[in-house]
């Protein structure tokens, strides 16, 4: 049996390399001109990254057209095996697990990139505003992380859980309230060297305002490292969102997700049934496709040239 | 030397410090629920008079910085309060449980540490080739892989078919062999999780090295290359890859939350998971300080030792 997993990997890498290579034809040959030169310049794994997004956006927004059933509807026996009615078999209620599959893409990846969103914005304003305006402020704001930072963020996210309780909009405060806090450390670092520089300071002789200065001023200079940031952070918070829901506190049922799937029919695999390992092969594969995009922009951005 | 151990003196008072706050933070986390926790805890349906009793007993009827204070002296002598969900005093809770934690943190730590070393010095020294390749991948692959997704993967190759157990189900009287066989599974789970980052972090720093030019020297006089790593360049790279061993062992502590509950697995990770259902506050806050606490600790360790074997520290001009 060993030996037709390994036959089945080797050709799903096989297929992962075609597609991607056929990708970065359809994408160089119709995208317009710097983009296309960029496309034809990319690794084979950045373009492997870009469409395993695509069409991890693509199931989540035409969730109700591909699943065959409705993903909370009991549909037949517990536990029945993969056949054509179902083809991936159904859950340890009799709910298709196609469908909740397909369902988990739109609530898993949302909930995650919502909580990145605010995340990210909460920090990364923090964090300009504190290299900006400088002095006790930053000193304050800083120490505070600095703290903050030394908790696990995971045994944190238990804690403040245990404390408000579990719904999905707690969840997705508590993760970006922890997450905001590396970012606000990234942005800070990132902003304290553009403040330096000798444009920002005739920009504030101008008697630009504050305002002005970090959206107009800093924020253009530090976009760069802020996406590739952004595109970590939601690999981290999508890890973290599935664990806490893998644990059974984050996204609770009957939403169908990924992390809390792999929960309900984790005893299949102990008779060797793989079928709960989809639902987490899913998440490994759209934090993989990620990490490869991340890794060429900053390639791209570091200026390195093979 | 003299400077170095002031340096250590403030590195430790810093620590202690950042313990502090740290606790400070983990009790006013209670207090950052608004409204009533008595009411929220007990639900809609508690009677005023249950509601009352539940707030004495959490101590509510006092001033918030009276509760810090008892709650930390509370801590000091090891009393931790009582259990909301069993009534039981929450030290007798954790006792049973810390153990095992340490054992399987120390555990998945001895197979992790020798093996992240040796591969990232192996694929500095053959950087660029198939093997440094695909020990990258299969680096990232680990990085981006849920915890249960390799803890998994490893129950269906090797649980499944029956080599290890898939439960690690120890109490105080299983004997060591039996217990490194049992928990054998839920180790390697970890040590896969932690391996990827410190070889990752390992090849990083020595490679950084590599470029310096009293390398470049060495390697002119005729050393061979791995001569040329193991005396000239790990032990410049001996502060980082400890940095980095330190962290990962602080990631090594979430994980291990995961990884308990994968494989039914007695430690303090379970129980905080468990009381995070039954909002059992008082063994969170607990558990959440017990874990803080390690990893400031293991920090606190890594700054030390960085500088304990930083050549240029011992050594001052």
């Amino acid at each position: 049996m060993t030996t037709v997993l390994i036959l089945y990997a080797a050709l799903s890498i096989a297929a992962a390399i075609c597609a991607s290579w056929l990708f970065r034809r359809v994408l160089v040959r119709f995208s317009p001109g710097n983009l296309s030169e960029e496309f034809a310049t990319a690794p084979l794994s950045a373009c492997f990254g870009m469409l395993v997004i695509l069409i991890y956006v693509l199931v989540a927004a035409l969730a109700p057209l591909l699943a065959p059933y409705e993903p909370d509807h009991i549909v037949g026996g517990e536990f029945l095996p993969w056949s054509t009615m179902h083809l991936l078999g159904t859950d340890n209620l009799g709910r298709d697990m196609l469908s909740r599959l397909v369902y988990g893409a739109r609530n898993t990846v949302s909930i995650a990139f919502l909580s990145t969103a605010i995340a990210f914005i909460a920090g990364t304003s923090l964090g300009l505003l504190a290299a900006t305006v400088g002095g006790w402020l930053d000193q304050a704001l800083s120490r505070f992380i600095d703290v903050i930072i030394t908790i696990p963020g995971l045994v944190f996210s238990l804690l403040l859980l245990t404390v408000f309780g579990t719904s999905i909009s707690i969840l997705i405060l508590v993760i970006a309230v922890i997450d905001s806090s590396r970012v606000f450390r990234l942005a800070r670092a990132v902003a304290i060297d553009v403040v330096a520089m000798d444009y920002i300071e005739a920009a504030r002789l101008r008697g630009e305002t504050l305002w002005r200065l970090i959206t107009r001023e800093i924020l253009p200079n530090a976009t760069a490292p802020l996406v590739a940031e952004f595109g970590l952070r939601f690999c981290f918070v999508f890890l973290a969102i599935s664990a806490l829901s893998f644990l059974g506190v984050g996204i609770q049922p009957p939403t169908a997700d990924w992390g809390s799937m792999v929960r309900e029919n984790a005893a299949l695999i102990t008779f060797g049934d793989i079928t709960p390992l989809l639902p987490a092969g899913c998440i490994a594969v759209l934090t993989v496709a990620v990490n490869f995009v991340v890794d060429w922009m900053l390639h791209r951005a570091s200026g390195l040239k093979e | 030397m003299e400077r170095l151990s002031v340096i250590i003196a403030k590195r430790l008072a810093l620590g202690i410090l950042t313990l502090f706050v740290i606790s400070l933070i983990i009790f006013s986390a209670t207090e950052m629920l608004p409204g009533d926790i008595a009411q929220t805890v007990l639900g809609q349906s508690a009677t005023p008079d249950t509601v009352a009793a539940f707030r004495r007993e959490l101590g509510l009827d006092q001033s918030a910085p009276t509760r810090y204070l008892n709650w930390l002296t509370g801590v000091a002598h090891g009393d931790l309060g009582m259990s909301l969900a069993n009534r039981r005093p929450v030290s007798e809770l954790i006792a049973s449980r810390v153990g095992n934690t340490i054992f399987l943190s120390a555990y998945a730590a001895a197979i992790a540490v020798p093996l992240s070393l040796i591969l990232g010095i192996l694929s500095a020294l053959y950087r660029n080739t198939t093997f440094d390749r695909s020990v990258n991948v299969a680096a990232l692959a680990a990085i981006s892989f849920p915890e249960f997704f390799v803890a998994y993967i490893l129950v269906f190759f090797l649980a499944q078919t029956g080599y290890f157990p898939s439960m690690a189900n120890v109490d105080a009287n299983t004997a060591f062999g039996e217990k490194l066989y049992k928990t054998f599974l839920p180790a390697l789970t970890l040590t896969l999780v932690v391996t990827a980052h410190m070889m990752r972090m390992t090849r990083a720093s020595i490679i950084n090295l590599l470029a310096l030019p009293y390398i470049e020297m060495a390697r002119l006089k005729g050393m061979s290359p791995l001569r040329v790593i193991v005396y000239h360049a790990v032990p410049n790279a001996l502060a980082p890859i400890i940095t980095v061993i330190a962290l990962n062992l602080g990631w090594l502590i979430a994980g291990v939350v995961v990884v308990e509950v994968v494989f039914v697995y007695p430690g303090l990770g379970q129980l905080m998971v468990d009381s995070v259902s039954k909002r059992d506050l008082p063994v969170a806050q607990a558990v959440a300080l017990l874990f803080a606490a390690a990893y400031v600790l293991l920090n606190l360790l890594a700054d030390v030792l960085g500088m304990i074997t930083n050549p240029g520290l011992s050594h001052p001009k």
